[in-house]
Formats: C-alpha cells, sequence, structure tokens
C-alpha cells in the first residue's frame, strides 16, 4: 500500500507516492533525491535531520511524510548552492563551523530557523526573562543549537559562525 | 618518474623556503561549500536510488549458536528479496590496518547485538519491518560479561609486563607516593554518519561505496572476507562523516552488502541503525588502572607504576595501551608496568580516538595532580620538574619536545598564578570553581604512503592518493602543499581522495594521515621542481615558484609557458631509521576552570586552554578544530560519556544518542587552542607531527583536577556525573 503526498519543497511542488511509514527524512533521501538532509539516528536524539516545516525546525526522522501533505517544507539545498550560499552557510565555511560536515546540513537548517526564533522574541531555557527582546549571547546561541550534536566537536565554529550571521556580519 | 624516501635521516626544512605562502595558513576547507550545501554525498547517498535495501539482524543472546530462523515466513512479507546468513558475514568489524578478514560465522553468537542475518527487500521500511519480524531460535551458553568479576579470565601478555629497578622500594622510601586506582567506563566513538556501504558488482568487480578511514586495508580485508581477489575490489570513501576509529576496519554492513548485491544481482545499501552502531561497530573498553607514584622531599619522581586492566572478545588481537604515554612522559628510576586482558563476551573493543592516551592520561595526570597536593608543589611545577633529559627507559633522545613550554606559557595565558592551592575555596554563588591542569602526550607515527600529483600544461595540478578525509583536513592540507612546494594559488590544485584506484596511502588513524600522506605530495612535488629545473638547467635549489610565475636565477616566465606537457609523479615515503633512532611524540598542556554546583553537584567547564607542540601546523584552522574536537571528546570523557553494560547479558544498555551521553554545544565554551612554533626534522620531511588525538589526551584530567581544586572531591571513576561529586561537597 502507498500514500500520494504532495510537499511543497524548497517552492516547488512534490509529488511522492509511498509507503505510509515512509519518514519525512527518509522521503527526501530515498525519494525525492535531496539527500542533503542527513540522518544520524533516525530517533530525534541528534539533530542531523532537521529541515524547517512551515516556517519551524522539525526533525524529520520523527515524522511521516503523509503528515505533510500541503506543507511548505525548506532543505539544506533550498538555502543555497555551493555558488551561492547563504549568509549562514558562507559564515560556517569562514569559522570552520565543521569537520566531517555530516551534522551540518542539520546544523545550519536549525540556525536558519533560530534566528527566526530569537528575532521573534522566543526565549529559552537560559533567558533571563520571558518578557524581554532576546539578545543572541554566545549562551543563548549554544543553548538553542543543543539539539543538533556534533560528535566532532565544531561547536566553538559554530557559535562563531552563528554569532557572525546574527549581528549581520559581513558575506 | 617518482620519487621515494625512506625516513633514515632527519631532513631539512624545504617547503619552509617555498615562496607561496600558503602552508600553515588558515586556508578555508575546500570541501566547505559542498558539505554546508548539502551537496556532498557520503556513503549511504551513492547510488541512483534503485538499490535494495538491507537491514541487519541483531542476535538476542550473548553467547551461543543459532540453530534456526523463520526465513521463509520473512521472505513471504510485502517487498522482501533475500534473508541471507552467509557464513561469511562478520562477527565484528576488522581492528584497524588488519588488511584480512575478522572473525566470521554469524551462526556463532559472541556478543549481545551481534549482526546474525541481513533481511533485503525493496525499501527501507519493508526491510526494517521483516527484520524485526525475524524469529531466530539459539541455542544460548553461559557468558563471562564483566571484565572485573573475580572469576573472568584473564590473560597477561609477557611483553607488556615490564619492571625497571625497584618501584616498591621507592615506594617505601619516598618522601611523598600517591597509590590510587582509577576506571574509566566503556565508550563509543558515536561518529555523526553510522557506518554504511552501497555495493554493487560489474561481472566480477565489486564497488563498494563505505564511509571508511583507512581504504587501501579495508579493500584487503574485504576481499579476504568474500574470498575474492583484492584486485576486484574497489573502494570509495570521498566523505566520510566521522570515524574517530570506529571505521578504521571494514564492518559488518559492507561485507552483508556485497553478499546480498551478489545473491541479488543488483546493488545493495545497508546502513547500520544508531543502536547498531553502538552494539556491532567498536567499544573503547573500559578500564581499571592502578597507579603509584614516588617522589623525594622535592617532588622529584623515583618511581612510576601504572597497572592496568582492559577488556575485549576472546580472540580478538587489539588491547586499548593503556600505558603508552606513561613510559616517555615523566622521569623516574624505578617504573613497573602490568596489563591485564579481561575476556568477556562483550561486543568488540578496538581503536577510539588516541586509544590507549585517552584513558591512560586520566589517571596518570590524576595521580599527578594527587602527588602535588600531597607534596605541597604547584601542578605545573611539579610536572616540570620531572621532565626527563632522555627516554627514561630507554635513553632515547626525543625528536622534538617543548613540553615545558607548553606548561609555562599556558600557565602564563590562563592566569594559573591566581588560583588558590586549597580546595574549595573560591565561590561564586552557588557555584564552587576551580582551575585545574594535565599534561598531553601522544607518540607521533609515520605509516607508508604514496600520492600522485599531475602538474597540468596549464598550470594547474591534481592530488590523488586513496588517503580519506574524515573531516580532519585532507582536502585542503594536501591542497596547501602542493600549492606550496609548486608555486600554485590553492585555487589551482585540486585533490581528489578516497578512491582505491589512486595510489595508496596510510589512511586516517593515529594520527598519521596528514604526515604520511602530506608527506608522499611533498616528495611527488619535489621530482616535479627537479623536472622544471632539468627544462631550464638548472638546480631545483635556484628555482623560486610563486603564483604560476617561474623565477631562477636570470630569468621570469610564466609556469604555463614552460611546460609543453602534463608531468606526472608519485610521491612515496616509508618509515626507516629515525622512526627507531628517536622518541617520538607531540606534546601539549591543558587548561582548564570549572563550576560546580554546591546543590547538585553538577560540573561545567567555563574555559579551557591547550597549548599545543606538534612540529610544523599544516593548517592553523583545521589543526585548531582538530584539538577542539579531541578537547571537547575530552570533556565528554570528564563528565558525561559512559557506555552501561548490563551485568546480567553484557548488552549495551543506552545504545543511542539520548542515553549515550556526547557533549551539546551549550556543554562547550569557547575553547583556547595555541600552537608553539615547532619543526620535528626526524619525523617527516614536513617537519610536522598529528594533532588529531593529541588534544584527547589529558584534557579530561585537567576538567577532574579543577574539580577536586573546585571542591575537594577527587573522582577517580569516570565520569564525574552528580552522583559522584554531591556526596563529597563541603558543607555550606
Ligand atoms: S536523524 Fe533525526 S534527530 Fe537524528
Ligand atoms: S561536522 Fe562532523 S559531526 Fe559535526
Amino acid at each position: 500500500m502507498t500514500l500520494k503526498t504532495t510537499l511543497k519543497i524548497n517552492g516547488k511542488d512534490r509529488t511522492l507516492d509511498a509507503d505510509p511509514r515512509t519518514s519525512l527524512l527518509d522521503a527526501l533521501r530515498n525519494h525525492l533525491d535531496l539527500k542533503g538532509t542527513k540522518k544520524g539516528c533516525d530517533h530525534g536524539q541528534c539533530g542531523a535531520c532537521t529541515v524547517i516545516v512551515n516556517g519551524r525546525r522539525i526533525n524529520a526522522c520523527l515524522t511521516l511524510a503523509c503528515m505533510h501533505d500541503g506543507d511548505e517544507v525548506t532543505t539544506i539545498e533550498g538555502l543555497g548552492t555551493p555558488e551561492q550560499m547563504s549568509a549562514l552557510q558562507d559564515a560556517f565555511v569562514r569559522h570552520d563551523g565543521f569537520q566531517c560536515g555530516y551534522c551540518t546540513a542539520g546544523q545550519i537548517c536549525s540556525a536558519t530557523a533560530m534566528l527566526d526564533e530569537a528575532k521573534a522574541g522566543w526565549p529559552s531555557h537560559v533567558s533571563a526573562s520571558l518578557g524581554d527582546d532576546v539578545s543572541l549571547t554566545d549562551e543563548e546561541i549554544s543553548e538553542r543549537m543543543s539539539g543538533n550534536l556534533c560528535r566532532c566537536s565544531a561547536y566553538p565554529g559554530i557559535v562563531n559562525a552563528i554569532r557572525d550571521v546574527a549581528r549581520g556580519g559581513a558575506r | 618518474m617518482n620519487q621515494h624516501l625512506k625516513m633514515d635521516r632527519p631532513q631539512d626544512d624545504v617547503i619552509g623556503t617555498m615562496a607561496q605562502g600558503v602552508i600553515g595558513t588558515a586556508a578555508p576547507r575546500r570541501d566547505g561549500p559542498v558539505k554546508v550545501t548539502g551537496q556532498a554525498r557520503y556513503a549511504a547517498e551513492t547510488g541512483t536510488g534503485a538499490e535494495a535495501v538491507g537491514v541487519l539482524v541483531r542476535a538476542t543472546i550473548t553467547k551461543g549458536r543459532v540453530t534456526g530462523m523463520d526465513s521463509d515466513a520473512v521472505r513471504a512479507m510485502p517487498g522482501v528479496l533475500s534473508v541471507i546468513t552467509d557464513k561469511r558475514l562478520l562477527r565484528n568489524p576488522a581492528q584497524g590496518t588488519a588488511n584480512a578478514a575478522p572473525v566470521q560465522d554469524p551462526g556463532q553468537v559472541a556478543y549481545f547485538g551481534q549482526p546474525i542475518a541481513l533481511v533485503v527487500a525493496e525499501t527501507f521500511e519493508q526491510a526494517r519491518h521483516a527484520a524485526q519480524g525475524l524469529k531466530v531460535r539459539y541455542a544460548a551458553e553461559e557468558a563471562v560479561t564483566d571484565p572485573f568479576a573475580d572469576t573472568t579470565e584473564v590473560e597477561r601478555p609477557e611483553a607488556k609486563q615490564t619492571e625497571q629497578g625497584d618501584l616498591d622500594a621507592a615506594m617505601t622510601a619516598a618522601e611523598f607516593s600517591v597509590d590510587s586506582t582509577y576506571t574509566t567506563p566503556a565508550q563509543n566513538s558515536a561518529a555523526m554518519e553510522p557506518h554504511a556501504s552501497v555495493a554493487e558488482w560489474d561481472g566480477d568487480r565489486l564497488t563498494l561505496h563505505g564511509s571508511y578511514q583507512m581504504v587501501k586495508y579495508n579493500r584487503n580485508e574485504l576481499a579476504d572476507s568474500l574470498g575474492i581477489d583484492p584486485a576486484n575490489v574497489r573502494i570509495r570513501a570521498p566523505y566520510v562523516g566521522g570515524g574517530f576509529g570506529s571505521k578504521l576496519g571494514i564492518a559488518p554492513e559492507a561485507v552483508a552488502a556485497a553478499i546480498a548485491a551478489r545473491d541479488l544481482g543488483r546493488a545493495v545499501r545497508v546502513v547500520m541503525s544508531r543502536p547498531q552502531v553502538f552494539e556491532a561497530t567498536m567499544r573503547r573498553s573500559g578500564t581499571r588502572q592502578r597507579v603509584r607514584l614516588a617522589a623525594d622531599a622535592d617532588g622529584r619522581l623515583t618511581g612510576i607504576g601504572h597497572e592496568a586492566r582492559v577488556s575485549n572478545l576472546p580472540d580478538e588481537a587489539f588491547s586499548e595501551p593503556v600505558t603508552m604515554a606513561t613510559h616517555f612522559l615523566y622521569a623516574g628510576k624505578n617504573r613497573k608496568y602490568a596489563h591485564e586482558i579481561a575476556r568477556v563476551h562483550r561486543t568488540c573493543a578496538g581503536s577510539m580516538r588516541a586509544p590507549g592516551e585517552a584513558v591512560g592520561m586520566l589517571a596518570l595526570e590524576n595521580a599527578m595532580d594527587e602527588l602535588a597536593h600531597a607534596a605541597g608543589i604547584d601542578p605545573v611545577e611539579l610536572r616540570l620538574r620531572n621532565i626527563p633529559d632522555v627516554h627514561p627507559e630507554n635513553g632515547k633522545d626525543y625528536s622534538s619536545r617543548r613540553f615545558a613550554d607548553c606548561l609555562r606559557d599556558g600557565a602564563a595565558r590562563f592566569g594559573w598564578s591566581a588560583r588558590n592551592p586549597k580546595p574549595g575555596q573560591v565561590r561564586d554563588g552557588e557555584w564552587f570553581i576551580g582551575m585545574g591542569v594535565a599534561s598531553a602526550a601522544r607518540g607521533n607515527i609515520l605509516q607508508e604512503s604514496q600520492a600522485r600529483v599531475i602538474l597540468h600544461a596549464d598550470a594547474t595540478a591534481t592530488v590523488e592518493t586513496d588517503m580519506t578525509d574524515i573531516g580532519t583536513g585532507t582536502y585542503t592540507i594536501l591542497a596547501q602543499i602542493a600549492a606550496e612546494m609548486l608555486g600554485l594559488p590553492l585555487d589551482s590544485v585540486s585533490v581528489r581522495l578516497g578512491d582505491t584506484d589512486f595510489p595508496p596511502a596510510a589512511g586516517s588513524g593515529g594520527s598519521w594521515g596528514a604526515g604520511s600522506a602530506g608527506s608522499a605530495v611533498f616528495l611527488a612535488c619535489q621530482k616535479l621542481r627537479q623536472s622544471l629545473a632539468d627544462m631550464l638547467d638548472t638546480d631545483p635549489s635556484e628555482l623560486t615558484l610563486r603564483d604560476g610565475t617561474v623565477t631562477s636565477s636570470n630569468t621570469q616566465q610564466s609556469l604555463a609557458d614552460l611546460l609543453s606537457e602534463d608531468l606526472t609523479t608519485i610521491g612515496h615515503i616509508e618509515p626507516g631509521e629515525t622512526s627507531e633512532t628517536m622518541q617520538h611524540a607531540g606534546f601539549g598542556a591543558h587548561f582548564a576552570e570549572v563550576a560546580v554546583n554546591a546543590v547538585t553537584g553538577e560540573s561545567r567547564v567555563r574555559r579551557m586552554l591547550g597549548v599545543f607542540s606538534a612540529g610544523r601546523i599544516l593548517n592553523e584552522q583545521t589543526a585548531r578544530s582538530q584539538c577542539h574536537g579531541g578537547m571537547i571528546f575530552g570533556i565528554g570523557a570528564a563528565l558525561t560519556e559512559d557506555m552501561v553494560h548490563d551485568h546480567r547479558d553484557g548488552h549495551i544498555v543506552n545504545h543511542n544518542l539520548a542515553e549515550y551521553h556526547i557533549p551539546v554545544n551549550l556543554d562547550i565554551p569557547q575553547l583556547d587552542v595555541v600552537f608553539l612554533e615547532e619543526r620535528d626534522a626526524w619525523a617527516n620531511p614536513l617537519q610536522s607531527k598529528g594533532v588529531g588525538e593529541l588534544g584527547i589526551s589529558g584534557a579530561g584530567a585537567a576538567i577532574t583536577n579543577a574539580i577536586y581544586n573546585a571542591t575537594g572531591v577527587r573522582v577517580r571513576d569516570y565520569p564525574a556525573t552528580l552522583d559522584r561529586v554531591l556526596p563529597g561537597l563541603p558543607d555550606d
């Protein structure tokens, strides 16, 4: 048995006719040739599969593709290309915010959505108060990025890259 | 046209006389743009999408035999193509550089979670469902799983029980002494990319796209496992999502994929699940270590003892070489080592980042801290006083060693003089604050390597070698070496890696990759310089190559004009007498400031500095990132990482990333890394030393020493989780 699902991925309608057990992550990787999104655990424990669905970052391994009919999905491929990188992608290269690169798509999708969350004033666990504007201190960045594991441990570079972009750093 | 060098003598600094000025710089990673945009293809992502998908089935007993399985029922499930129980399937991965098949035959179970079959189906969802539904019958046997039980069988390899002088007498005569026992738990490399292989046959020829660190060896291991000629095996691994030792040897998924692809006449993809990575690849052995230190009234060591128990499966040759750095780091006439291997039915033990030093230096450097406290000597000063002139056991000289400078320089930069030597004195609200120091040392190794360099007629160059880049920066570093030697802008050099069709290199492991493969590139370029000099009828030392321009005594021309055709060379480096005549190692010092919560016992690293002497640094940025990685592994080892085995059947309880706690972003402050200027003429012609593992050596001990300074709690059982700190905290 298969189910037909239409997703708007990186601005384009993509239709998929797949086993209903197919996760959004496996749909991207195995059915839609969008292999930039990575599988690190398949259990919602590492963040490598982070994509942006209707403006919010989620773990694509924890949700079934067929639950997203009509949803807008942004993956790493939708953020930039090697020739035209997004500000965050460029900053990750400049600050060495990765080593093996396997967690990187997830880090960058996560950071992209995180910057919007901060702009919208969402507090985090380390925020001093719930009401004030969020200023992205290193601690705020680290806390908000702690759902994205990096075993290469590029954390210092990841924080530097995100801080750079959050403060409007040069491309 | 080849250039060969056996390292029998120290080498002049040739690359330092070049003019391009790119070696050592923080050139950004060349693989960066494809990685940050999701274009780099890792092993599981190769192929057309038409591959069949295999899922490994795990044993749910600890030891015994598989007596049967309901394969027919599973074969009847939708999409299922095959259930494979071939005798060639692997029990566990090959050990690093094994070059031959590991133990095979999945019908014999030696540990809980061992792969016993592969279920192949049209889709991942079908294969996973069928694999989970496969009913297996076993004849289970009693199994020993506890490495520290009195009844466990223990091996004591003769060569690893060594003694010099009389340690017992030194302990008795000592003014100050330490006799402490430490334990470190099992750990997992937990690379973010799970082990993955896509196998594809063309007649008798197999191509495997795999996530592997050492494809030269992996090719032979795969061929031997399958019983075929290595000439018929090609392995490709252009991008590897981290390894840390876990991908040194061919692993069960590769052999399973190859067998299935052959049987089905179609490409097959097998990716381990995260729990399988924990259970069926390699663990770092847990250890129990007794360290004895004897010192005179001035804190000068008169004796060192380091006795360790580690564990592995029966018949596995690897055993965690715990005492490696203890042999050469500190002085002391009387020395004693013991090494015990408990034979247990747990997941195979193998290499994980800095096997030996990563755990051995925790105990040694904690013991040094205990000695400093007992003797009332500053821990930095104590270490400085005990730096030997020559190797304390074999009398060899050190190839290069700015160990004392690392300690002094680090102490000054870190503000060490502000540390209160009395534990438990500094408070910041509900936090106890402390500082700790530990030394770092990691043996430096050169391995045989080859690389091809093609200097194209249009004054660009291509480097080709089967060396891998597992996040270490190989693509970038090899380009820098070639660009420096040939006087080309970095952008004019392309680098192709991770393919057994290219000349064989040492692979990524043992921190030898950059020095070994890099030396091969260097040698090839040296030959190319000779060819250019011949064309101009001059000596290579008279040539200045820069930005594609060739300058010799009184002529200047563009390299493209000089070249009428492509020139191809292979550089070939081999270790030689210098490996024997000198003691080779990188050195360093870690300084950490830690806050320990007075209410909960939670420890947080506030700041950390690593100062290293590691020969010539080939790329300042990638080297720094390697050291960050090592130091953060050290933070994980000190505070959170603990792979727990169930005492009843030895199964791994926390075989996932939610319960095996690697450090997350918020656990890590900004880290400082400083490289001291150093050249090592005895190491290799680049005069570099490895950095991939140096950063982890001692790092965790600096943190636990800081916890002691903060609180007076001496954690001797790693990791320093809340329950181990809280009971000993001073009363408020
Ligand atoms: S793969 Fe989805 S969180 Fe790890
Ligand atoms: S870059 Fe390798 S896991 Fe993050």
